[in-house]
C-alpha cells in the first residue's frame, strides 16, 4: 500500500467521522410539551387528560409507508396494555384532517385516540425529525425516549420501553 | 491505474463515501429506502427510417429482508432493417438482440450500495457490462449524493452471407472496452421542488466503428467511390445534466431537463426536455387515470472527422459517415395514458397499472444526404441519379409505441 | 493534487458546518414530494427503452439518470 493510498484512506475516515458523529442526535428529554388538538368526530384531545398514564405519542401520515405498516401493530399494543394504565395517541401531521379521517375509516378500525395536527404546531414542539416518530412519555409527564422511523421488529423496542415504564 | 486526474479524483471520493457508508452502518443512525417491489412487462415497437424494432421487456424488482433488493431484466429487440445506410450498401437484414441484466442493492445505514451485470447478445455484437454504485442520504435526507462506475467489454463481429446463410466472418473479430464514472446529487429545495444534477465521464478504447459502414468520396464531380471508415481508437466524453420537478397545487407535476455533451471527437450535443403529468379521476372510465406529455429537443454538431462526402480518397487520417455523428436536430413528442387499478381478490397486489405511450420523433440532418438519390436502393440505380453531394438532406420520422403493465407489491 | 485538497477542505467545512444545518423541509412536510407523480422516472422499464432508442442514434451518451425526493420515511 502506497503512502498516497494510506493518506487517502485516512482522509476518507476523517470525513466519515464528520458525517457520522452528528447522527448521534440528542434524545429529547424533559417535560412533554402540552397540546390541545381536535380528534376524530371533532372531539378535543388534550395531553394533560392522560397524566398518570404511560403515553406513547406516534406522529404519522397517510402518505408515509412505514406509518401505515405499523398502525395495526400499534392497535394491538394499545388493546393489550390499555388496562394497565397505558395509552397511545396517534398525531396525524397532514393539513387535510378530513382526508386523513376518511382514509382511517377505510382501514381496519383503530381504537386509540387520533389527533389532527393540521398546522404542524405540535410536530414542531416535539422537534419531529423523521416519519414516523414515536415519543414515550412516563406517568409524570416527562419524555423518556424518541424513536425515529419504523422497521419491522421495532415493535419489540416499543414493548420493552412500555413494560419498563409501566412498572414505575 | 488511471492517470486521468478526473477519474483519480472520483475514485478518491468514492472511497470517502464507502467509509462514511460503512461507518453509518455500524452506527445505524437512520436508513434510506430500498427500491420498491414491482414487476413490469413492456411491449414496444419502433418504426421509422426503414427500420422496425419491436419486442418485449420484463423487469422484476423484489426486496429480501430489510437490507437487500434484487432486480432482473430480460429484453429482446427484434430488428428488421432497411435503413438508408443499408439500402445504399447492402441488403435488408433481420436480427435479434437479447439483453439480460441482474442487479442487487444493499441498504446499510444511510447508504445504498448497488452492483449489476448486463449481458447483450446479437449475431454480430456481444457486450458485457459491470455496474457499481453507491448513494448516500444526508442533511436530514434532503440531499442524496451518488457515485457510479461502469465497465464494459464488447466483442465485435461482422456478418457475411455464405450460400445465402448469414454467418460471422471467421476472419473478423474486434474488441472494445468502455469505462464510465458518474457523480450525482439530488436536492430537495422546497416542499414542492426537487432538483437533481449529474456528471458523467466515459472513455472508450478499441474498435469503435461499424464493420459495415463506408465513407464516400469524390472521384470526379459526377462519380463517387467508397472506402472503409477509419475511426480513432479512443473516445472520451463528458456529459452534465440538470433536472427539476415541481409539484403544482392542483396535484400535477411539471419537470424540465437540460444536458450538455462534449467529447474528444468534437461532437457537441444539447438535450432539453419538458414534461407534464396530470392525474385525473374519471369515475365513468373506471377511476384513476394519469396522463403525461413530454417534449424532447436534441441538437448536435458533427464529429471533427465526419463528412457526408470527402473531397477525395484517403482524405484524412480519420473519416466517418455515420449519421449518428452528423450535425442534426431532432424533436420527439409523446403522450402516456395510465390506468391504475386495485384487485380486491389479490391483497398482495398494492396497485396495478396499464400504460400506453406513443412518441413521434422527427430528425433533420444538416450534413447527411440521402444517398439513395445517387446510389439507388440495394444496388439498383435510380432512373435519373443525382450527382453526388447534390442529394437532398436526409430526414427521418419515427413512430414509437409502448404498452406496459406494472404491478406493485 | 490541488483539486483534491480543495475538495477535502470544502467537504470538511460542509460536514462540520452543515451538521448543524436544520433540514428546512421538515419530514412532516414531505407529503407532495412523496407523491408517486413526483418521481423523476415513474416507469424505469419504459424510460430505459427510450434512453436506449436515443443513445443508439445520437452521438451523446451519459448523464441521463436522476433520483431522490421521496417520502423521507425511516
Amino acid at each position: 500500500m502506497s503512502v498516497r493510498t494510506v493518506k487517502g484512506f485516512a482522509k476518507g475516515l476523517a470525513l466519515a467521522a464528520a458525517f457520522v458523529l452528528p447522527a448521534f442526535a440528542a434524545t429529547s428529554s424533559g417535560p412533554a410539551p402540552g397540546f390541545q388538538l381536535s380528534g376524530r368526530g371533532g372531539k378535543a384531545i388534550d395531553l394533560s387528560q392522560f397524566k398518570g398514564q404511560v403515553v406513547m405519542i406516534n406522529f404519522w401520515a397517510t402518505w408515509c409507508g412505514p406509518c401505515r405498516q405499523e398502525m395495526p401493530l400499534l392497535e394491538d399494543i394499545y388493546k393489550k396494555y390499555k388496562p394497565m394504565g397505558f395509552t397511545l395517541v396517534g398525531v396525524n401531521v397532514e393539513p387535510d384532517a378530513k382526508g386523513a379521517e376518511a382514509w382511517l375509516s377505510k382501514q381496519k378500525p383503530v381504537s386509540f385516540p387520533i389527533a389532527f395536527d393540521t398546522d404542524s404546531k405540535v410536530s414542531k414542539m416535539y422537534k419531529v425529525a423523521g416519519m414516523p416518530s414515536t415519543v414515550f412519555v412516563d406517568r409524570k409527564g416527562n419524555i423518556r425516549i424518541m424513536h425515529k422511523g419504523y422497521k419491522p421488529g421495532d415493535e419489540n423496542i416499543y414493548l420493552t420501553q412500555i413494560r419498563s415504564m409501566l412498572k414505575e | 491505474m488511471s492517470n486521468n486526474p478526473r477519474t483519480g479524483l472520483l475514485r478518491f471520493v468514492i472511497t470517502c463515501l464507502a467509509f462514511a457508508g460503512a461507518a453509518g452502518f455500524v452506527v445505524d443512525a437512520s436508513a434510506g429506502v430500498l427500491p420498491e417491489d414491482r414487476a413490469d412487462l413492456l411491449y414496444f415497437r419502433y418504426e421509422g427510417g426503414g427500420v422496425t424494432i419491436s419486442g418485449p421487456s420484463m423487469l422484476v424488482q423484489k426486496s429480501i429482508g430489510e437490507h437487500v433488493s434484487l432486480s432482473a431484466n430480460y429484453y429482446i429487440d427484434m430488428v428488421s432493417s432497411a435503413s438508408v445506410d443499408v439500402e445504399t450498401s447492402a441488403s435488408p437484414y433481420e436480427d435479434e438482440r437479447t439483453q439480460s441484466s441482474l442487479s442487487a442493492s444493499f441498504l446499510l445505514g444511510k447508504s445504498t450500495y448497488s452492483v449489476g451485470y448486463v449481458n447483450s447478445d446479437e449475431s454480430d455484437y456481444q457486450a458485457k457490462t459491470l455496474i457499481m454504485g453507491v448513494s448516500h442520504d444526508m442533511f436530514g435526507d434532503l440531499t442524496t449524493i451518488s457515485f457510479g462506475y461502469k465497465e464494459g467489454k464488447n466483442d465485435v463481429f461482422r456478418n457475411v452471407k455464405i450460400d445465402d446463410v448469414k454467418v460471422n466472418d471467421p476472419a473478423f473479430e474486434e474488441h472494445m472496452e468502455s469505462k464510465g464514472y458518474t457523480v450525482g446529487i439530488s436536492q430537495i429545495i422546497t416542499k414542492n421542488l426537487l432538483l437533481s444534477g449529474q456528471f458523467e465521464v466515459v472513455t472508450d478504447e478499441g474498435f469503435l466503428r461499424s464493420p459495415y459502414r463506408s465513407v464516400r468520396f469524390f472521384i470526379d464531380p459526377f462519380s463517387q467511390g467508397r472506402q472503409d471508415e477509419i475511426y480513432p481508437n479512443t473516445r472520451s466524453s463528458n456529459a452534465g445534466s440538470i433536472r427539476a420537478k415541481y409539484f403544482l397545487p392542483w396535484r400535477a407535476a411539471v419537470d424540465g431537463m437540460y444536458r450538455f455533451y462534449t467529447d474528444t471527437w468534437g461532437v457537441i450535443g444539447h438535450t432539453g426536455e419538458l414534461g407534464y403529468v396530470h392525474p385525473l379521476d374519471l369515475p365513468h372510465f373506471g377511476g384513476q387515470w394519469i396522463f403525461e406529455t413530454r417534449v424532447r429537443y436534441y441538437t448536435q454538431t458533427a464529429a471533427d472527422f465526419y463528412q457526408d462526402i470527402f473531397p477525395r480518397a484517403d482524405f484524412s487520417n480519420f473519416m466517418a459517415r455515420d449519421k449518428e455523428l452528423a450535425t442534426y436536430n431532432a424533436i420527439t413528442a409523446g403522450l402516456t395514458a395510465t390506468y391504475e387499478f386495485k384487485i380486491e381478490r389479490f391483497p398482495w397486489l398494492s396497485k396495478g397499472s396499464l400504460n400506453l405511450r406513443y412518441d413521434y420523433m422527427t430528425v433533420n440532418y444538416d450534413n447527411f444526404r440521402d444517398a439513395r438519390f445517387s446510389l439507388g436502393r440495394f444496388g439498383e440505380l435510380p432512373d435519373e441519379p443525382l450527382a453526388p453531394g447534390t442529394e437532398p438532406l436526409y430526414k427521418l420520422n419515427a413512430n414509437i409505441f409502448q404498452f406496459y403493465i406494472s404491478a406493485f407489491f | 493534487m490541488f483539486i483534491r485538497g480543495l475538495f477535502v477542505l470544502s467537504l470538511a467545512v460542509l460536514s462540520v458546518g452543515c451538521s448543524s444545518i436544520e433540514p428546512w423541509v421538515k419530514p412532516y412536510d414531505r407529503e407532495n414530494l412523496a407523491d408517486p407523480i413526483m418521481a423523476f422516472t415513474r416507469a424505469p422499464i419504459s424510460q430505459d427503452f427510450l434512453d436506449h432508442v436515443f443513445e443508439s442514434r445520437e452521438g451523446s451518451r451519459g448523464a441521463t439518470g436522476g433520483s431522490g425526493g421521496g417520502c423521507g420515511c425511516n
